[in-house]
């Protein structure tokens, strides 16, 4: 075989590769999701951060509009730190507030912003003051396990 | 009972003595391998013998793969009403896992192989020792060129095993069953990572495309000189790389992926 159509072949070999690469990186995987897009940081204080996970989304009305960046805990408070970078073209009210849901029954746990009524958009670099911890299942049964036991009391204490 | 232990003695010896012999034959390849760079035609002719001949049989299993991949997770995943993860699943198990480590298994068949069977018959036909004579260093002008070859070729030949077999999955869950195409690939973009998945997998491919490479080579090389000889370094390049690549993959997968 000549070296010129050896040098042809490996080209296209190689340019098939770049192609599988790129389809794989764009298509199917998280490049240029928005990774590009300018952000700016935000913090927000939770007495329990639950299951949240690193990249989890931050989401207004069901609407993805950022990520979390990082969890860290406060020394001092005691409290779950949830760092987030939500998109430029999205400004939110100074008061709003901050939930960890979770999508579905057992999907995956994301950070609810609902916006609140204040003129001020919230600055780069603000911590959001009204949280609303996740939802943790044993805390949940045990405070129905207490109610039921305190009602029983009652009915007990009135016979 | 000293025959026993004599042949322990000799049995270890054997195999600390192979072992350090293929380290020198490694390091060997290495040291090679720029001036190989510099032959680049030599290279590019064995890109074209270890990859472009290996594309048909890879991407026709990489497809295979992704068909009974999709069919079988959908099964499963229907039960709990999660079709639309098929996708994601499909996904990170190629390129986590699979890619590499098929692509791997099938060039140990396909080229690590025929490299064995080329460079033994070369030993056994004295061209490697004819070149000696002519001052011209065989492992630098036979071995490092397809050592490199089989370096470069094995992370494309894994990507295009990925890709093709993503596509396979595609065709069976979205065209064949019917799965919403929207939620397959949206709920792939959300949960791999660029880096940490496909980055992750083709550094897993190129160490294996050095094993297997290198096994194929080292046993050419070593083969005894004879037809015999050389159907035993074919066998044992196949079952080596094979165990190698398996045992290595097991522990690139740990130190990689061990945290959720």
């Amino acid at each position: 075989m000549s070296t010129r159509s050896t040098e042809t072949l490996v080209g296209l070999f190689v340019l098939l590769g770049l192609a599988a690469l790129f389809f794989l990186a764009l298509k199917a995987a998280n490049l240029g999701n928005f990774n590009t897009e300018a952000t700016y940081p935000v913090s927000a204080r939770f007495d329990n951060v639950g299951g949240l996970k690193v990249r989890a989304p931050v989401r207004s009305a069901g609407v993805t509009v950022g990520r979390v960046t990082a969890i860290t805990l406060d020394g001092k408070t005691f409290q779950g730190v949830v760092r987030m970078d939500i998109r430029q073209g999205f400004q939110f009210p100074k008061d709003s507030s901050a939930k960890i849901l979770t999508s579905g029954l057992l999907g995956d746990q994301y950070v609810g912003l609902e916006p609140g009524g204040a003129e001020a958009n919230l600055a780069p670099g603000a911590t959001i003051t009204q949280t609303q911890s996740a939802l943790v299942l044993e805390n949940l049964i045990g405070q129905v396990l207490f109610n039921k036991a305190a009602e029983a009391g009652d009915a007990g204490a009135k016979k | 009972m000293t025959d026993t232990l004599a042949r322990l003695g000799r049995f270890s010896l054997d195999w600390l003595r192979a072992l350090g012999h293929s380290a020198f034959f490694f390091v060997d390849l290495l040291r090679f391998s720029p001036a190989a760079l510099r032959r680049f035609p030599l290279v590019l002719a064995q890109v074209n013998a270890i990859g472009n001949r290996s594309l048909i049989i890879i991407a026709a299993s990489g497809l295979a793969v992704g068909f009974v991949l999709a069919l079988q997770m959908y099964y499963a995943l229907v039960t709990y009403g999660a079709a639309e993860s098929l996708g994601l699943i499909v996904n990170l198990a190629l390129v986590r896992e699979l890619g590499p480590v098929v692509t791997a298994l099938l060039f140990a068949g396909r080229a690590g192989t025929s490299l064995t069977a080329e460079i033994g018959l070369m030993k056994a036909g004295e061209q490697l020792a004819a070149m000696e004579l002519m001052a011209i260093d065989p492992r630098a002008r036979v071995l490092a060129p397809r050592f490199i070859g089989g370096i470069v070729s094995m992370p494309i030949l894994a990507l295009v095993f990925s890709a093709v077999g993503i596509l396979g999955a595609y065709v069976v869950a979205v065209l064949l069953i019917g799965v919403d195409a929207g939620n397959f690939w949206s709920i792939m973009q959300d949960r791999v990572d660029v880096w940490r998945d496909l980055g992750n997998g083709i550094v897993k491919s190129a160490v294996f495309g050095i094993i297997c490479t290198f096994v194929a080579l080292y046993q050419g090389y070593e083969t005894e000189a004879t037809p015999e000889g050389v159907a035993h370094a074919t066998t044992r390049t196949v079952v080596i790389s094979s165990l190698g690549v398996l045992g290595m993959d097991f522990i690139l997968t740990a130190l990689m992926f061990s945290t959720p």
